[in-house]
């Protein structure tokens, strides 16, 4: 990405998305910013609740029915035009043909993702006749490829398997098959391997990135293990209530955070090489009633770095700190300024 | 698959067998046995029954020999020549009695099956797709009703609307000078005119029932992850439902055919005596009452078989249905 600036495939700005409940109305995204490089792997990270699956699955237009798209935009780029997601409705064709063709998602349990009483060679076929016009005897051809290319054995045999005859990775993998059976220019991942155990993760981190490098694919990577995005990310949003609090390259996530959330988070976790600690840090205070948000920036009652009137009153804008990163936060924006002040 | 079918008909030999002795003991039950019962009969009626008469019925029907003998004797009767025995109750073989009522039960059970199936799976599915819609609180009412009403009510409030309405004839399934003619064409629009309504009282009445189920099930499915995954592959709405959840949440019925027969057979008595169709139930009913056991005994032999032979196609149905239980 040195030097080119190219338009990212995918620009979410200032999406807002509520659920109705009986209780009253939940933001569960609240003006989240996000952007997508092509052949990028862009990891989303935040505690469970921060909104980080409804964000993807607006990209996909799979909300509850109790969802809807309050505001913001979520545009997808391809080769030249610019479709805006949010506008397009839920059931239309276009939005059908973008699922599963230029956009494929795998989920967090490959047990009961995988249809239970259908062959895997089935639930691979069903996105290629859908979308490509081939014949069955070719989209059966194109299916063996693609179970070939994430890497399961035996592939015949594979083809008429169903999902509880298979190990979790391997179901991870069929998985992975039919989200990327018409070669899509985008998969969304939320939280693939948060089921597997460590082995089996780190396989199917590796096939991701392996996969992305031979398709040229871009991914949206969501997980809320530092580890993981460590692995495999290039840029790292973190999310929080609702919002993404600070979007950089991973280095400078892991190595110079500076949002207060983002650095709570990186302490929370131990550290190999890490002088010892007595137990592990947790970020003091309760995740908010996400029916009554706290007035000025989210984070205020959390944050140590909440002083003044300002952090309890008035919602942070997003601070541009520089090209590759930003951040919501007061304490941010002043630093910026001063540096820019500054010789 | 195969290996799975042959394990299951193994499986029901002994329950065929077991079954056939549970009948047995039934004839048997009673106090006395036929010949006594059958003199004392004629001793009621005021005839004259000279001494050693119940000793040559016994003899005659080979009451005096061992059980075990009797049981292989009556089985094997059954098993060679369909004879089930005499009705005493009619004075003529049970087989004359119950093979024509077997048959139109049967007919008249599986059209209703099928009717309730036809009205009750796509009205659940569609509840549950559209849960708190206008459509799924109305089928929820006409279900609460259909459940509430007990169906003997609804087959006379039909029969009296269809008979001021239309002057119609309703009862049984036949007109009276129809009942003997020979099958022809008015015949059978005579019969059509007469089984829509015991076929829509049963229909009905069983569709509210499973409108519920349905619908609950299908929620339950719809909720299930591979139903996103569905979706996120680009198929819409409908055809995710009806290809993935449906067929998972249809399971339970399958493996309910089983008991759907027998209940069918037995199970529509009320409405069967109120209508007054030629079935089963109303027969099955008077045989118990009048201790009739030969009759009562071929009953139970034939419910029970019915059972056992619809788990087994149940079973069979839902290991095509259902992969998952065929590697169990
Ligand atoms: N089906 C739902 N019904 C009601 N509220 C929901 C639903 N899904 C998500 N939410 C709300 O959205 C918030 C964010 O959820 P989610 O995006 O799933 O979080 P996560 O970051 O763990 O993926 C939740 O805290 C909840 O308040
Ligand atoms: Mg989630």
């Amino acid at each position: 990405m040195a030097g080119e600036n190219p338009k990212p495939i995918i620009e979410i700005e200032n999406l807002k998305v509520h659920f109705k409940m009986r209780e009253g109305v939940v933001k569960a995204v609240d003006g989240v910013n996000l952007s997508l490089m092509p052949g990028e792997v862009l990891g989303v990270v935040g505690e469970s609740g921060s909104g980080k699956s409804v964000t993807v699955r607006t990209i996909m237009q799979l909300l509850p029915k109790i969802a809807s798209i309050a505001d913001g935009k979520v545009l997808f780029n391809d080769n030249g035009t610019t479709t805006d997601i949010a506008k397009l409705a839920k059931n239309s064709r276009d939005m059908r043909a973008l699922r599963g063709g230029k956009i494929g998602m795998i989920f967090q349990e490959p047990m009961t993702a995988l249809s239970p009483v259908h062959t895997i060679g089935h639930q691979v076929m069903t996105p290629i006749l859908l979308h490509t016009g081939l014949s069955k005897r070719e989209a059966e051809q194109r299916a063996k490829e693609t179970l070939d290319m994430v890497r399961l054995p035996r592939i015949e045999e594979m083809m008429r398997s169903y999902p509880h005859q298979l190990s979790g990775g391997m179901r991870q993998r069929a998985m992975i098959a039919t989200a990327l059976a018409c070669r899509p220019k985008v998969l969304i991942a939320d939280e693939p391997t948060t089921a597997l155990d460590v082995t089996t993760e780190a396989q199917i981190l590796d096939l991701l990135k392996e996969l992305k490098r031979e398709l040229g694919m871009s991914i949206v990577f969501i997980t809320h293990n530092f580890g993981v995005v460590a692995d495999i990310a290039d840029r790292v949003s973190v999310m929080y209530l609702g919002n993404v609090v600070e979007t950089g390259t991973t280095e400078d996530i892991f190595y110079d955070p500076r949002h207060p959330y983002t650095r709570a988070l990186l302490n929370s976790i131990p550290r190999l090489g890490a002088e010892k600690q007595p137990r592990l840090n947790t970020i003091p205070g309760m995740i908010p009633d996400p029916y009554r948000l706290p007035a000025g920036c989210v984070f205020n009652p959390r944050c140590s770095a909440a002083t003044d009137q300002l952090c309890r009153t008035t919602y942070p804008g997003i601070t541009r700190i520089n090209d590759h990163r930003m951040a919501r936060c007061h304490r941010v924006a002043e630093a910026v300024a001063t540096e820019s002040i500054a010789p | 698959m195969i290996s799975y079918i042959l394990n299951r008909i193994a499986w029901a030999v002994p329950m065929l067998f077991l079954v056939s002795v549970a009948s047995f003991a039934v004839i048997q039950l009673p106090p006395g046995d036929f010949a006594s019962a059958m003199v004392a009969e004629m001793r009621t009626q005021g005839d004259v029954v000279p001494e050693g008469t119940e000793e040559r019925i016994r003899h005659e029907y080979g009451l005096d020999r061992p059980i075990y003998e009797q049981y292989v004797s009556w089985m094997g009767k059954i098993v060679l020549h369909g004879d089930f025995g005499t009705s005493l109750g009619f004075n003529q073989p049970v087989s004359n009695l119950i093979w024509d009522r077997l048959f139109l039960t049967v007919s008249i059970s599986l059209a209703s099956l099928i009717l309730t199936w036809v009205i009750a799976i796509p009205i659940g599915v569609y509840a549950a797709a559209r849960q708190y819609s206008f459509l799924d609180y109305f089928f929820t009412i006409f279900g609460f009703i259909g459940r509430g009403f007990p169906e003997f009510l609804s087959a006379l409030i039909l029969m009296w609307f269809a008979y001021s309405w239309f002057g119609m004839n309703v009862g049984g399934l036949f007109s009276p000078e129809m009942q003997n003619a020979p099958w022809s064409l008015a015949k059978v629009i005579d019969l059509a005119n007469h089984l829509w309504i015991p076929l829509l009282v049963l229909a009905s009445s069983g569709a509210a029932g499973l409108i519920r189920i349905v619908r609950a099930n299908m929620l339950d499915e719809l909720n299930k992850p591979y139903v996103e995954t569905a979706l996120s592959q680009g198929l819409t709405e409908w055809s995710v439902i009806w290809r993935y959840p449906v067929r998972v949440a249809l399971n339970p019925f399958i493996s309910t055919i089983g008991w759907a027969l027998p209940a069918l057979i037995s199970g529509d008595v009320i409405t069967s005596v109120v209508l007054n169709l030629p079935t089963t139930g109303p027969l099955l009913l008077k045989a118990l009452q009048s201790q009739d056991m030969y009759l009562s005994g071929a009953f139970i032999l034939i419910l029970g078989a019915f059972t056992i032979i619809g788990t087994i196609v149940s079973d069979i149905l839902l290991a095509i249905s259902d992969p998952r239980i065929r590697y169990r």
